[in-house]
């Protein structure tokens, strides 16, 4: 029974499902919504891979979603860039952003960061809310095209856009996976769990925290380009601080620092969301006291506690199996016993 | 091999060690000795690159490594297995051993040899390569720490509080380990407020007490020493 729960029999059932979800689905409500999360994932990956691993929470996170986006509309609309192109820019331009802020943001740490990362995300707000002749401000941008057609494969319809995003969200849990098993992942944690103890190891902290920086950036750039593609309106609402928030939720309900946290937090809270949708702003007084139950007794989220008790389960599984022929031995001794006091 | 001449640390405005002076040749087993607070582990983060002194001069193999970052020292060749035995409890055994070789990480073959040489010291954690280090007793955890910090192949080793909460039978096993470690060719600084067991095996060592230090000889002398025996081995 076990056997069939395997970590890769599961990861194969879910590309499946995730595959065959808009056949299975006549519903384009459902794929585009689903679409729209799979966005969200792939940068709540990306804010994952710095504050789940690495420790370092950014608040600066949908700032960076918001580069990406603007990026690519602004490539598109106004310098009249090919798609794919101003969509690699964009990405381009996320992370050299991502580096600079980095380079100043890593001279503060813990709750410092994260106030400092909050006001960034501000400035990055404002900037995109104020500088009117490049971001068109409060009135947005419009026309965004929908992604070029590769060859044969056009993104015209709501299924083909659902499987472009499906293939970035693979793309990225794929890149994830690989780092986080390997010593690249292993240094992130061990700058996590203490960064005097990794800098005695002979890691450059500073280093590999400006890689992951950039990387969390790169994954949210890339979640803002493909949004912005994808809605093909944005608005500066985009790159507001409820955003980071929105994503945050997502990850701490999924479970900060497992691989797939992103995954089932997004996809829980999202269409939690959207059936909780007649309640308007109430939905937040579910939401609210939910979240603060989670993070007090399950602090690593839904995987977290899923995964815990099923290591709990497999230890007493073992205790048993060790505990049982004790028994049978003690079983046998006192038979023994038993003759050497009747003989 | 490591010498600090005239080194002051500060933490604000508060003076944590004054004027230390230690010379580590080569080949040697140096003590620290001194109870909590007495300055032995900030001498030992000013070494490791973690706090920057404040006066003085660090020179390790003739340089001047006074700004060094911590990453760099290991690089050039010092080992820190630090205090109250620090590992990454979720990683296993053999993950947080192969974390001590980063700087090596690009060289496969010589990770594996490494690997095998810490296996033949502490056989028990070739037995528990697999698990996880929080789940590993004190000793243990000790042996562990020591292991990783072998594992960057370091011409120094600071060893500090090795035997600290830890039964007799294993100080003493792990004083054995040190020494062994020592004639392999490493040279060893260790922190220590077992008295008896490290004068043992040092050969030199210097009590430390209110930032300063006060008494430093060779292990003979030390032994012999009254206040130290009165202060530090209880007789």
């Amino acid at each position: 029974m076990a056997k069939i729960f395997k970590q890769r029999n599961m990861i194969s059932l879910l590309i499946v499902v995730a595959v065959l979800f808009p056949l299975i689905t006549n519903n384009t409500y459902y794929v585009h919504v689903m679409t729209l999360s799979f966005i969200w994932m792939i940068g709540v990956y990306g804010l994952n891979l710095l504050a789940g691993y690495t420790g370092y929470l950014s608040l600066a996170h949908a700032g960076f979603f918001a580069i990406g986006a603007y990026s690519i509309g602004i490539l598109t609309v106004k310098a009249g860039m090919n798609f794919w192109g101003a969509f690699i820019l964009s990405l381009l331009i996320t992370c050299v952003i991502g580096l600079v802020v980095g380079l100043i943001a890593f001279r503060t740490k813990e709750h410092f960061f994260a106030i400092y990362t909050l006001c960034l995300g501000y400035i990055l707000y404002l900037i995109i809310d104020k500088w009117d002749s490049l971001t068109e401000g409060v009135r947005g941008l419009i026309g965004i095209p929908a992604p070029a057609s590769i060859g044969p494969i056009k993104f015209e319809t709501e299924i083909s856009h659902y499987y472009l995003v499906l293939f970035f969200l693979l793309l990225v849990v794929l890149i994830m996976y690989r780092i986080i098993h390997s010593l690249t992942g292993r240094t992130y944690i061990a700058i996590r769990n203490s960064e005097d103890l990794a800098k005695t190891i002979g890691i450059s902290t500073m280093k590999n925290k400006l890689t992951v920086f950039v990387l969390s950036t790169f994954f949210a750039g890339l979640s803002g380009a493909l949004y912005a593609s994808f809605v093909r309106f944005i608005g500066p609402d985009i790159g507001a601080i409820s955003i980071t928030f929105d994503l945050l939720t997502y990850l701490l309900v999924g479970g900060i620092g497992t691989l797939s946290g992103p995954l089932v937090g997004t996809t829980l809270i999202v269409w939690l969301s959207q059936q909780l949708q007649g309640f308007q702003e109430y939905r937040m007084l579910i939401f609210g006291p939910v979240l603060t139950l989670l993070v007090i007794f399950y602090p690593r989220g839904i995987v977290g506690a899923v995964s815990s008790w099923y290591t709990k389960l497999i230890s007493k599984k073992d205790h048993q199996r060790i505990l049982r022929p004790t028994k049978v031995r003690s079983g046998a001794s006192i038979e023994a016993e038993k003759e050497v006091k009747e003989g | 091999m490591l010498s600090l001449k005239n080194i002051s640390v500060k933490y604000g405005s508060f003076t944590a060690i004054q004027d230390v002076n230690i010379e580590v040749n080569e080949g040697e087993i140096v003590v620290l000795l001194g109870s909590n607070g007495a300055g032995k582990s900030t001498t030992f983060r000013t070494i490791s690159g973690l706090s920057k002194p404040a006066t003085g001069e660090l020179l390790f193999e003739g340089k001047k490594v006074n700004k060094t970052s911590a990453d760099q020292m290991v690089k050039l060749g010092i080992g820190q297995c630090p205090e109250g035995r620090k590992l990454f409890p979720a990683m296993t055994v053999q993950e947080n051993l192969k974390m001590g070789s980063y700087i090596h990480r690009r060289k496969k073959e010589e990770i594996k040899h490494l690997l095998e040489h810490v296996y033949e010291l502490f056989p028990i954690l070739k037995e528990k390569r697999n698990d996880a280090a929080g789940s590993l007793s004190g000793g243990q955890q000790q042996m562990l720490a020591i292991g990783r910090a072998l594992m960057s192949k370091p011409k120094l080793m600071l060893l500090d509080e090795p035997s600290v909460g830890l039964a007799p039978l294993i100080v003493e096993q792990m004083f054995g380990v040190i020494q062994k470690i020592n004639n392999e060719g490493t040279t060893i600084l260790l922190a220590e407020q077992n008295a008896n067991a490290a004068l043992k095996i040092a050969d030199k060592g210097y009590v430390f007490e209110n930032g300063s230090i006060v008494l430093q000889g060779t292990s003979e002398e030390l032994f012999a020493n009254d206040e130290v025996r009165k202060a530090y081995i209880g007789a």
